[in-house]
């Protein structure tokens, strides 16, 4: 039997939680025994190569690349979770969605005083920034959820684990952290 | 001042004349988990996370005193369910960004969370607009934390017996609201005190913060209720 699949992604996130991932220690010699990783910043293959299993998605949606991305994820990956407070509420990034997007731009363009050319970047080949920062089950249906900023590393093992297992979960209480 | 019999979940219990079900728990070892009940303040009830059951009526247990014979359910999968529900409405209704707060790991909202393993609320966000009022010298409100327990209202009084805090405006638009003068006049301890009983980060002391490592913080090791539970 071929071994599970396993992708994942950082949106409007910070990688610290692909950190977190790889903070399981030597554990990880047992996850590359346990899973394949297709499309993931681990491995660095950009593109679907084959249907996955598992995608864990870190980071909300900022803007419309990060939507195509999870739909793609969604697509493409049979159970999907979202991994840590920025894909689960939106996160840091989400601090911004209080403050009109205008407001936002003109800050970080305009008025920054360590900017030069003072234009607000208008370009095809740039994603559009949304409106507001959405956590990821408000724009695809997300399977399970792993809070923490970042989630403990032995909490993504013990949700990996216990999913290729076909297990409930068992977490110990400092395991489930929202920091 | 003789005990009063009751029950909570089977368990036999006894409490003293005028107690409420929370405080008569307590002193059984059963928790019943609270949010906007504090020791030595007049019960609201306002959060209503303490709900148990009585006689087959929900109830909140911080502002219903015992009666002989009263028969309580306090940890059916049902109230438990609803409690849960209560602390992820809490969740999406304001803007609770648990990361960048300096109250995380002591935030007794958060620490309900880990108890009942919230691990995304029910709920979709509503990333309401609030306002952060640092005006006061001493202390700052930030809004987006505000649960609207009333703790501080209750709890926080001038030399002369005025509000500090207050509660303004109405329904959906109510919101806790400080009295700058007051504040102003309250000395540290006060301060300290004020930021102390508020239950989230919606209150807190200027210029300190992040004094206490990640790990040996209040919520950090064990559960909230814990010390209770017997």
């Amino acid at each position: 039997m071929s071994k599970p699949v396993v992708a994942t992604a950082s949106l409007a996130g910070c990688f610290g939680c692909h950190m977190s991932l790889l903070d399981i220690d030597d554990r990880i010699l047992q996850l590359i025994e346990l899973v394949e990783f297709n499309k993931s910043p681990i491995d660095d293959i950009k593109t679907f190569t084959k249907q996955c299993d598992i995608g864990l998605i870190e980071g909300g949606c900022c803007n419309s690349e990060n939507v195509e991305n999870l739909l793609n994820f969604r697509k493409n990956c049979k159970i999907l979770i979202s991994v840590g407070e920025c894909a689960i509420m939106g996160g840091l990034p989400a601090m911004r969605n209080d403050i009109p997007v205008e407001e936002c731009l003109r800050e970080a363009y305009i008025n920054c005083p360590t900017v030069d050319d003072n234009i607000i970047p208008n370009d095809d080949e740039l994603p559009m920034i949304l409106d507001k920062v959405y956590p990821c089950h408000h724009v695809v249906k997300i399977d399970y959820y792993l809070p923490g900023c970042p989630p403990r590393a032995d909490l993504i093992w013990e949700a990996l684990v216990a999913l290729l297992e076909g297990r409930e979960l068992n977490l110990p209480y400092e395991v489930v952290k929202f920091d | 001042m003789s005990d009063i019999k009751f029950t909570i979940d089977g368990k036999e219990c006894s409490a003293k004349s005028g107690q409420t079900i929370v405080e008569a728990a307590k002193d059984n070892g059963v928790y019943i988990p609270t949010l906007c009940h504090f020791d030595g303040l007049k019960p609201a009830g306002t959060c209503r996370i303490c709900t148990v059951k009585v006689g087959g009526r929900n109830m909140a247990a911080c502002t219903t005193p015992v009666t002989s014979g009263m028969v309580v359910e306090n940890k059916t999968p049902e109230l438990e369910d609803f409690r849960k529900a209560i602390i992820e409405m809490l969740f999406v209704e304001g803007n609770h960004m648990c990361p960048t707060c300096e109250k995380s790991g002591n935030c007794e909202l958060q620490a309900l969370g880990y108890r009942y393993q919230m691990m995304v609320p029910r709920f979709p966000f509503l990333f309401p607009k609030r306002a952060v009022d640092a005006s006061s010298p001493k202390l700052y409100i930030d809004k987006n934390r505000c649960v609207q327990c009333l703790r501080c209202v209750r709890g926080i009084t001038s030399a002369d017996g005025r509000k500090v805090f207050g509660l303004v405006m109405r329904g959906g638009h109510a919101q806790i609201s400080m009295d700058n003068e007051l504040a102003a006049q309250l000395s540290d301890a006060e301060a300290l005190k004020a930021m102390e009983l508020c239950p989230v980060g919606a209150i807190l002391r200027k210029e300190v913060g992040y004094a206490v490592p990640i790990g040996k913080r209040k919520y950090d090791k064990a559960p909230i209720g814990s010390e209770i539970e017997k």
